[in-house]
């Protein structure tokens, strides 16, 4: 081997040699590296019972209610397969809304409901200015859809 | 292969003329892109349907997080050629590389936390993400740390050509942590295979601002180039002959 061949070696072995490490770390941190788990992933006994934990999905349609005269409200979160039912007192982020992802931590109580202390927003990567949003809803009989298509709307 | 231009441009007297004639074509119409992408990004694109006017954030902390990710790329593909080729030019470009890069990787954390506390809610969170980005800042600034450290140019080109190679593996995680874990942060709208997630008047003036920034990067970096190289060889003949 050259020396110039046995420092492209070298590079190369640093390369591999990292990325090795970083796959074996973060396998075996997998559920710390999650940030939320899903509903589906609740009900499979994933998420631990004792502690804290995220809980992440979208806000099920109708199922928001708040109590009148206090901060209290509860709702179903959901990843349309399993549903788990969220309890919170306080206020929630602007992008808060039905069928919009929503990130809350907190603990699951023996009843089955999430007891959250902390509320998050998760937004979709999809972008599009208010009327193409409304025609969208309007031919979805007034809901928005959950992915909506942006082409679907009319060209502005 | 004719590998002229390539061995020309290990020469230090060679890359400073070269440099400075270049940087008026990349400075000038990377002013014209970032001021008309901001004139079109804050005036003429829409507002969204859920963020309403706090969308235009995306403006600039998409292009800075993007550019953050392909400067560093662009400093370890340096810092191997320095290395595999002992190219000291190679060396002296990586090292230029790492303090634009920290700067965009600032902007895009600090934009990032500012729209993330109306939207999401928070300002910072420890998520997959907002976390591996953060460890892009601290591989610039150990890099910058490590090379100030040692004082041996040699060494110093070595070793900090080592750590960028290494960093490199964050590359991936940033780009995939979106997919791979559950995380706050959206998936991209734009930089993925299918089509973008947004309509063409809000992608237009963010393509723009990408360009800008990228014709910024390239001309700050050679204007940084043509210093590195005058400091390395100031007890060189040519450079006494350009100063005075």
């Amino acid at each position: 081997m050259t020396p110039r061949q046995r420092r492209i070696a070298l590079v190369v072995g640093i390369l591999g040699g990292v990325s090795l490490a970083a796959l074996l770390a973060t396998r075996a941190f997998q559920d710390n590296v999650m940030f939320f788990f899903d509903p589906s992933q609740v009900a499979a006994g994933a998420a631990p019972l004792d502690k804290r934990f995220r809980l992440g999905g979208m806000v099920r349609p109708g199922t928001v209610a708040r109590t009148a005269g206090s901060l209290d409200m509860q709702f179903v979160v959901t990843d349309f397969q399993r549903d788990v039912p969220v309890r919170y007192s306080g206020v929630v982020p602007d992008l808060f809304r039905e069928n919009q992802g929503v990130v809350a931590h907190g603990k699951l109580g023996r009843d089955g409901i999430f007891v959250a202390d902390e509320i998050l927003a998760k937004h979709d990567e999809n972008y599009m200015p208010p009327e193409v949003a409304r025609a969208i809803k309007e031919k979805h009989g007034g809901v928005m859809p959950v992915n909506p298509d942006i082409r679907s709307g009319p060209r502005t | 292969m004719d590998w002229t231009w390539f061995h020309r441009l290990a020469s230090p007297p060679h890359i400073y003329r070269v440099a400075g004639t270049l940087t008026p074509w990349f400075a000038w119409p990377a002013g014209l892109l970032i001021v008309s992408a901001l004139y079109a990004g804050l005036f003429l694109a829409p507002p969204d349907y859920q963020q309403g006017e706090g969308f235009r954030m995306i403006y600039v902390h998409a292009p800075s997080a993007w550019l953050s990710v392909m400067i560093y790329g662009v400093m370890a593909t340096a810092a191997a050629v320095g290395l595999i080729w002992r190219m000291k030019v190679a060396h002296a470009a990586a090292a230029s590389c790492a303090a634009i890069g920290a700067s965009f990787t600032f902007v895009s954390l600090v934009t990032g936390m500012l729209w993330g506390k109306p939207m999401w809610g928070t300002y910072w969170v420890w998520d997959p993400r907002l976390t591996a980005q953060l460890v892009l800042l601290f591989l610039y600034l150990g890099y910058m740390a490590l090379r100030s450290g040692i004082d041996d140019l040699g060494r110093a080109d070595r070793a900090s050509a080592v750590l960028a190679i290494i960093g490199v593996v964050n590359l991936p995680i940033i780009r995939y942590s979106v997919e791979w874990w559950n995380s706050i942060h959206q998936a991209p709208s734009v930089m993925k295979m299918e089509r973008p997630s947004m309509p063409f008047d809000m992608l237009a003036p963010l393509l723009m601002m990408l360009l800008g920034f990228t014709l910024m990067f390239a001309a700050v970096m050679l204007v940084r180039v043509r210093a590195e190289v005058l400091r390395r060889e100031r007890g060189a003949s040519w450079v006494k002959e350009v100063v005075s």
